[in-house]
């Protein structure tokens, strides 16, 4: 738009002031999605924002209970966080071949993110489940519904990544690599690659501190 | 077995659930049940549905959404001020010893519905259906970044008021106070369905809210004539931007609280118990660090009305346009470090109640520099008095004072002896009244012809301002009265009867502003029956200063013809300045999204989640969460969701507007 903008100031220039673009270029389709999809993903981490805060708040309060050091499995967890980033690496090749235009590249590296994902949901579920074994539920403190309530927060983010993921599948599957599936692709990248970064708190905030605790 | 079927289809539904034993309630249904019944058969008996479907409930041209957002908001007020002047009566007539009218189980749930209803289902639809309606108007775009999403968001704040209404009449609403304080709130003190039609109304409205806000940010930065640089935006359109900031960086908060008290009260978790290590003070944190910016949500975008009003009623370019954008980007930062004043007394200690007062106070600079901007607009200018001016001024004397005594409940001594006293109540009453209510008036006057090529009648705008400047003065001087002499907000009996004259001249204000209402609504009727007379055929009918005026009224569905280019702070003013000739010939066809229906059958779905989560319809909510992310995904599946329209139609519509023209000579 800015070039017509220009070209048609110059044309002008010196004779009467231009009010209106004569030609305008087509807007480019979905041309705030990625800005859009941005501010989103920022609101979505204020969420996140707001459970790690009540986290810190409620962390030390067991109530008796168990401590993070009585529950945690850091080579689980350590297990489990080389799943969602591994899942990371996958979708970025997933990107770089859908760069080159290659659909069944794309599609199978985007099977592996997936099968990374169900992998990282499967290990959370068993610890979760594991835990709640234990008797320390989510109703048993303070400390243990905010755990619960993050940890929980971020899988089903990731859960409904992989819905996503499988959705986005079937569009490239049907209707190859067009622009709109592109940007699709980059929406669920960034949201994919948030939801890394938000497990990195996680590991870091709730696993790593808790066990020093 | 039957019962256990009847009990999982029905969960906690029973007959017992409707509040038959509520003559006031019973009344008020079978008034609502005539009304609807009426309102259903005269649109099914002309044949609207079908219209209504297609060009309002799945239409994503923002103006249409605009305007819709406005009549929510309008019929809302009037079940947000039925509450209102039900307490005030109840108030005026309960001393001595006498019960007043209405029970305390009814009474509480009517106060928790004004305050819920006002600010989520009156003020923030008005506030944002003007901005739906204005903004992409005065940046010179055809339609919003993501027309869809501001259906679907439009859709969810109308669920959300659904849910609220159903609890009239489906068992019933929180009894906890708008803000629904835990421990009062959780499941252990308020069993029953009230605070869960609380806590879903606003989650859905809360997506609806936090979407749109994302969705007028895109707007405004991406979708911006040339030439328009972010200091050459209109006023009304920065303070838009920093609202939809304020939504983005606010309801999430909002969302993220209302689920925790959510699973506290499903799940049985422990985040605002007594026991086991929750604490209820963190939920008041929380709530506030959505609540005070939620304040300025509703006021900044009236910031702007008022700025456009006196600039364009004064004749002159706003005063001091750099400063009034800053002061309003201070504002929403400053916003963000206030919440604490909420409840000095919960026992920081001095120094955070310090921190939190001297912030508090600071916001009054960049306000008061706004004040005085607007008196520099009109100082020496052709000050016109047409309504939205007059409205603007009664704001000026009344937020000022309503603006004074908010520094003065900043001041923690003073607050602890105030806390949740009727001086507050009177307090935030004067700003959003005499800022908020007043300047949506100013606006709506402003923007009507814009909308449909006819201005407002005049005399019955001026009774219905009248009623409401000298009524809200009767209702709430008192309050501040009463205040300072230690009532407490909230109260239903009183037993000291010295206190009763007050009352009574608050409930006297409250009558008076329920004529400023119904005058109101008169207004709308004569206008529209007399609206040959007061056609605008310019769509310039206020001698306006930016782009919105430069298009016919109502505008055409693509906005503009040709994108503008902007040379100025006061566009359309600029190229009145300059000899604008509009263009008559060389029209293409312009691209346009498509209408859809997705956005009405996802609120509608919502709602039945709500619901089934509320009443443990648990097959219900399950149904329903599956309905939405089928159709949800279903939606995604669907590429075309535009069109183009032929230049032979733009050439005709834009024919037509210059034969207007032309017979104005």
């Amino acid at each position: 738009m800015s070039l017509t903008l220009t070209s048609s100031l110059a044309k002008t220039a010196g004779t009467e002031p231009v009010f209106h673009l004569e030609n305008e270029q087509e807007h480019a389709e979905g041309g705030s999605t990625m800005l859009g999809f941005w501010i989103y993903l920022m609101s979505d981490c204020l969420i996140f924002a707001m459970l790690f805060a009540a986290y810190g708040v409620l962390g030390g309060n067991y109530a008796a209970g168990p401590a993070p050091k009585d529950l945690f499995d850091l080579q689980l967890v350590a297990v489990n966080t080389s799943m969602l980033l591994l899942s990371s690496i996958t979708y970025g090749f997933a990107m770089l071949t859908m760069e080159k235009g290659r659909v069944a590249a794309t599609q199978a590296w985007l099977a592996v993110t997936g099968l990374f994902g169900l992998a990282f949901i499967g290990i959370e579920l068993y610890e979760f489940a594991h835990m709640i074994h234990e008797g320390a539920t989510p109703q048993r403190s303070a400390f243990l519904s905010a755990f619960f309530t993050l940890v929980g927060t971020h899988g089903l983010h990731v859960t409904f990544g992989i819905i996503w993921l499988v959705t986005l599948m079937v569009q490239v599957w049907t209707r190859g690599l067009i622009a709109a599936n592109r940007r699709r692709l980059m929406c669920l990248s960034m949201f994919w690659h948030f939801l890394d970064v938000i497990w990195i708190g996680v590991f870091t905030f709730v696993y790593l501190m808790g066990m020093l605790r | 077995m039957s019962d256990s079927l009847i009990k999982f289809i029905f969960g906690r539904l029973t007959w017992e659930s409707l509040p038959l034993h509520e003559p006031i309630v019973v009344g008020t249904f079978i008034a609502v049940a005539l009304g609807g019944a009426a309102l259903v058969g005269a649109l099914t008996y002309f044949r609207l549905w079908g219209y209504l479907w297609r060009e309002w409930f799945t239409s994503v041209d923002h103006k249409k959404i605009g305007i819709m957002y406005m009549v929510l908001g309008l019929v809302m007020l009037l079940r947000g001020f039925s509450d209102a002047i039900m307490m005030r009566l109840q108030q005026a007539i309960a001393f001595n010893g006498a019960e007043g009218y209405l029970n305390a189980h009814h009474y509480d749930q009517i106060l928790t519905a004004h305050g819920v209803i006002m600010i989520f289902f009156v003020a923030m639809p008005f506030v944002t259906g003007l901005m739906n309606y204005v903004v992409p108007l005065q940046i010179g775009a055809r339609d919003v970044s993501f027309p869809f999403l501001n259906n679907f968001s439009f859709w969810m704040t109308v669920g959300g008021a659904i849910l609220v209404m159903m609890s009239l009449f489906v068992g019933e609403f929180a009894r906890t106070g708008w803000l629904a304080y835990p421990p009062l709130s959780n499941i252990g003190y308020s069993p029953d369905v009230g605070v869960d039609y609380y806590i879903w109304a606003l989650q859905v409205a809360g997506v609806g809210t936090t979407l749109s806000g994302i969705n007028l940010i895109c707007t405004i930065v991406k979708m911006r004539a040339p030439g328009m640089t972010m200091m050459r935006m209109p006023v009304f359109t920065w303070t838009s931007l920093c609202t939809n900031v304020l939504i983005v960086a606010s309801f999430p908060v909002l969302t993220a609280v209302l689920a925790m008290l959510g699973l506290d009260r499903y799940v049985g978790t422990n985040f605002f118990t007594n026991d086991f290590g929750g604490s209820p003070m963190m939920y008041v944190n929380l709530i506030w660090i959505w609540g005070h910016p939620e304040v300025y949500i509703l006021i900044l975008p009236l910031f702007g009305v008022f700025s456009e009003v006196t600039s364009t009623f004064s004749g002159k370019r706003l005063f001091g346009y750099t400063s009034m954008v800053y002061a309003t980007v201070v504002i929403t930062i400053l916003s963000y470090l206030v919440w604490l004043h909420h409840f000095f007394t919960m026992g920081s200690g001095a120094s955070v109640n310090s921190f939190f007062g001297i912030t508090t106070m600071i916001i009054s600079i960049p306000t008061g520099a706004k004040i005085f901007n607007w008196l520099f607009t009109m100082y020496r200018g052709r000050i016109r008095f047409e309504l939205p001016m007059m409205w603007t001024v009664a704001f000026m004397l009344t937020f000022v004072v309503g603006g004074m005594t908010g520094v003065l409940l900043a001041v923690p001594p003073a607050d602890f002896v105030l806390h949740n006293s009727l001086f507050l109540i009177a307090h935030f009453h004067n700003v959003i009244i005499g800022g908020v209510l007043f300047g949506l008036f100013a606006g709506i006057v402003y923007w009507w012809p814009k909308a449909f090529g006819f201005k407002l009648d005049p005399f019955w705008g001026k009774v219905s301002f009248w009623c409401w400047v000298v009524g809200f003065w009767f209702a709430f001087m008192p309050l501040y009265i009463l205040g300072l002499m230690g009532v407490t907000r909230r109260m239903r009996v009183f037993d000291d009867p010295s206190l009763q004259i007050w009352f009574v001249i608050a409930a006297f204000g409250a009558v008076l502003i329920a004529i400023g209402i119904a005058a109101f609504l008169i207004q709308i009727y004569v206008s529209i029956r007399r609206r040959e007379e007061l056609t605008d055929p310019t769509g310039d009918p206020w001698n306006g200063r930016t782009l919105e005026w430069s298009i016919s009224s109502p505008p055409p569905a693509y906005n503009f013809a040709f994108t503008p280019v902007v040379r100025d702070n006061d566009a359309w003013w600029d190229m009145k300045r300059a000899g604008y000739k509009r263009p008559l010939s060389g029209f293409k066809p312009i691209h346009m999204p498509r209408n859809t229906g997705t956005g009405v059958i996802l609120a509608g779905l919502s709602v039945a989640l709500g619901f089934g989560l509320i009443w443990y319809m648990w097959w219900l909510a399950a149904a329903s969460f599956i309905g939405i992310i089928a159709t949800a995904i279903g939606h995604t599946f669907n590429y075309h969701r535009d069109f183009h329209i032929p230049a032979s139609e733009v050439t005709q519509t834009e024919e037509a507007r210059t034969r207007l023209l032309s017979m104005q000579g």
